[in-house]
């Protein structure tokens, strides 16, 4: 008997849980799902904070404490169709696992190209307090000159100048020359496959970010070891990092 | 044993339908917020954006924006409310102090300015680095030598009040507190701020008229300031640099350090002149203390040298001593005691 009570109760709360779900997530049959997944990698070893130390190109080591860039406006298309999400705002956070992948909606098609804009559009960056990825509490906008910060790189370097030796990149800027607004376009490798986007499945897009590409075209952290505001170096260091992602692998389901 | 059965998917049913109604009330039924309408005072422009586009004006709200602003929580010591600096007897500026008070016996490094008819002001702060006045507060909360407090502790500190839960459902429907929502909120009751009020006004609306003082200073302004202090802002809510020297204890090169233009150097954001015999003392780093001051500065003591100096003042504003009682009088009547008295601004 009293299974049988327990197996009400668990009625009851199925019941209620489905029907105040009143939103339905479930794509319509002509969509598939998307899944991006990010992994920050030092020149192929994954990124480990803090502990673990790197070397540019100008023989300067560096640690990484903190590391955090903006995707958005993420699409895929083939020659003639393509579509995405450009609602969706993601914060990829190397402290935070969960923040680097998610998913979105497609059209059921073969894509051959992933297009995302690392940062945040010119738009957001005059509009007004947002919520989720884009809430200030995420540490990632300035109070003093409003404006998204695009991506963020904190560590140490015994090059840096600066006081304890601080590296600090703050890359941002959503107007003019120097805008860090930045789109991408990537091809998938003819190594992996065609994304194959099918109704109710989900296929997943693997992407590696070399984090040393900061530093790519000379960055000399002796006299660059920090950035605060948008200009040319911050411009710099964001056409960098525009070549940091590589698609190692995409799984079609 | 059917029986049993029988009463328990009763049981069911009933509880279920019971929970479904539930779920339903605390979506739709309790949020039932009274929506009020921004009036833009006859003969103004239209704002260029709208502020509360993405805002609705509501008298919940405005009210909670208002215990936010009059708020120390917001503070780190709970001393610094936003009122602590704006004051609604000085127009919301801080009644006679070139700089104020901040976290720590702290000053802040410009003059605060008075804070009204935001709605027509398309950037913010004296160098316009806000686009927008919903991200405001973030500057003064987050700045040492203001309220010195993080966004986190904030809002920390108004989860756990006893008061604001209630008060953030009845302003957006659920009681959850989120930096959004009180940005929002602060931004209602900033953006309502209006003063439209002043003996000018009611000149310029037919009923009352100007002394010949007053005219004549107003025939005067009309004349030399009224193409930066554009009416009935005045101000056409440029930046300019109206030939002060630089203030070398503070090195404030105003525009330049958003924009890193050089030719913004120097430039400042042209205030208003509405309540301005309320908001002594004068320009971004309060060096002028009197009205008379002013006048003396824009007649003989204005730098002609800077490079970026406005066009407009290379040959100063010549002024005779007449000139300057007439406009000191003109410039009285532009004060608003409706809005520095309106108990709808005042601390709650
Ligand atoms: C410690 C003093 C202080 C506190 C506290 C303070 N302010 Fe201010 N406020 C200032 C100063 C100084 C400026 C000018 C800033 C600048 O130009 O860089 C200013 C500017 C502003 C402006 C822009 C006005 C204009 O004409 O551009 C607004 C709006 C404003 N404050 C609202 C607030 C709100 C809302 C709060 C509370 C969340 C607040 N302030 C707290 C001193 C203060
Ligand atoms: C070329 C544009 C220009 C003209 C013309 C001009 N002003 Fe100004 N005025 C400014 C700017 C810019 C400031 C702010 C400077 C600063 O903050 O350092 C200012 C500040 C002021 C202030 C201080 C307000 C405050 O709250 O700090 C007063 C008062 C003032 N002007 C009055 C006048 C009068 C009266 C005239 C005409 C005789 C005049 N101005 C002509 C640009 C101008």
């Amino acid at each position: 008997m009293r299974k049988l009570g327990i197996i009400l109760l668990f009625c009851i709360v199925i019941v209620v849980f489905f029907q105040c779900n009143t939103k339905n997530d479930t794509p319509s049959p002509l969509q598939g799902t998307v899944k991006i997944n990010f992994k920050n990698v030092v020149k192929g070893s994954p990124l480990t904070l803090n502990t673990a130390s790197y070397t540019n190109q100008n023989n300067q080591t560096y640690t990484i404490s903190k590391l955090k860039y903006y995707i958005s406006n993420v699409f895929v298309n083939n020659i003639d169709k393509s579509s995405g999400n450009n609602e969706g705002y993601y914060l990829i956070d190397q402290a935070d696992a969960l923040s680097q992948s998610f998913s979105f909606n497609a059209k059921v098609e073969q894509y051959s190209h992933l297009n995302f804009t690392i940062g945040v559009d010119s738009l957001r960056n005059v509009s007004g307090a947002q919520t989720g990825a884009l809430d200030p509490l995420n540490d990632m906008f300035w109070t003093w000159s409003t404006g998204y910060i695009m991506a963020k790189l904190e560590g140490n370097s015994p090059a840096s100048t600066q006081v304890n030796n601080k590296l600090q990149y703050h890359i941002g800027g959503f107007s003019g020359v120097n805008s860090a607004v930045k789109k991408i376009s990537i091809t998938l490798p003819i190594s992996a496959q065609l994304l194959n986007v099918r109704a109710n499945r989900t296929s997943e897009i693997f992407i590696e970010a070399d984090i040393d590409k900061w530093f790519s075209n000379n960055i000399d952290i002796v006299t660059e070891a920090a950035i605060m505001t948008p200009g040319p170096l911050s411009n710099k260091i964001a056409t960098n990092y525009m070549g940091m992602f590589t698609v190692t692998q995409v799984v079609n389901n | 044993m059917k029986i049993r059965i029988t009463i328990s998917l009763l049981v069911v049913v009933v509880v279920s339908i019971l929970l479904l109604e539930a779920c339903k009330k605390t979506d739709v039924l309790v949020y039932k917020p009274t929506y009020l309408t921004f009036i833009v005072p006859i003969g103004w422009p239209q704002p260029t954006k709208n502020i509360f586009e993405n805002n609705p004006l509501t008298e919940e709200g405005f009210q909670l924006g208002k215990k936010l602003f009059y708020d120390g929580k917001l503070s780190k010591d709970g001393n610094f409310p936003c009122a602590s600096c704006h004051q609604q007897f000085a127009a919301f500026a801080t009644f006679d102090h070139d700089f104020s008070h901040g976290f720590n016996n702290s000053f802040t490094t410009r003059n605060a300015p008075a804070t009204f008819n935001l709605a027509w002001m398309p950037l913010l702060h004296l160098d316009g680095g806000i686009n927008h006045l919903e991200v405001q507060p973030l500057a003064p909360i987050t700045a040492p030598n203001e309220m010195a407090e993080t966004l986190e502790n904030v809002l920390t500190k108004l989860k756990n009040d006893s008061a604001y839960p209630a008060l953030f459902r009845k302003a957006f429907g659920s009681s959850e507190i989120n930096s959004q929502k009180m940005l929002k909120a602060i931004a209602q009751f900033m953006g309502s701020m209006v003063s439209s009020n002043s003996k000018y006004d009611k000149v310029q609306r037919g009923e009352t008229t100007f002394t010949t003082a007053e005219q004549n200073g107003y025939t005067f302004f009309k004349a030399k300031c009224d193409a930066c202090h554009k009416e009935p802002l005045f101000t056409d809510n440029s930046f300019r640099n109206n030939g002060l020297a630089i203030n070398t204890f503070i090195n404030d090169f105003g525009r330049l350090k958003i924009t890193n233009q050089r030719s913004d150097s120097l430039k400042f954001k042209v205030p208003t002149l509405r309540n301005v015999e309320l908001t002594f003392p004068y320009m971004h780093d309060g060096r002028l203390y009197a009205l008379r001051d002013v006048l003396d500065h824009y007649s003989s003591n204005l730098i002609t040298t800077q490079p970026t100096l406005d066009p407009l003042l290379v040959n100063r504003i010549a002024m005779s001593n007449i000139d300057k009682n007439n406009l000191i009088s003109f410039l009285r009547t532009l004060n608003d005691t409706t809005f520095t008295k309106n108990v709808r601004f005042s601390q709650p």
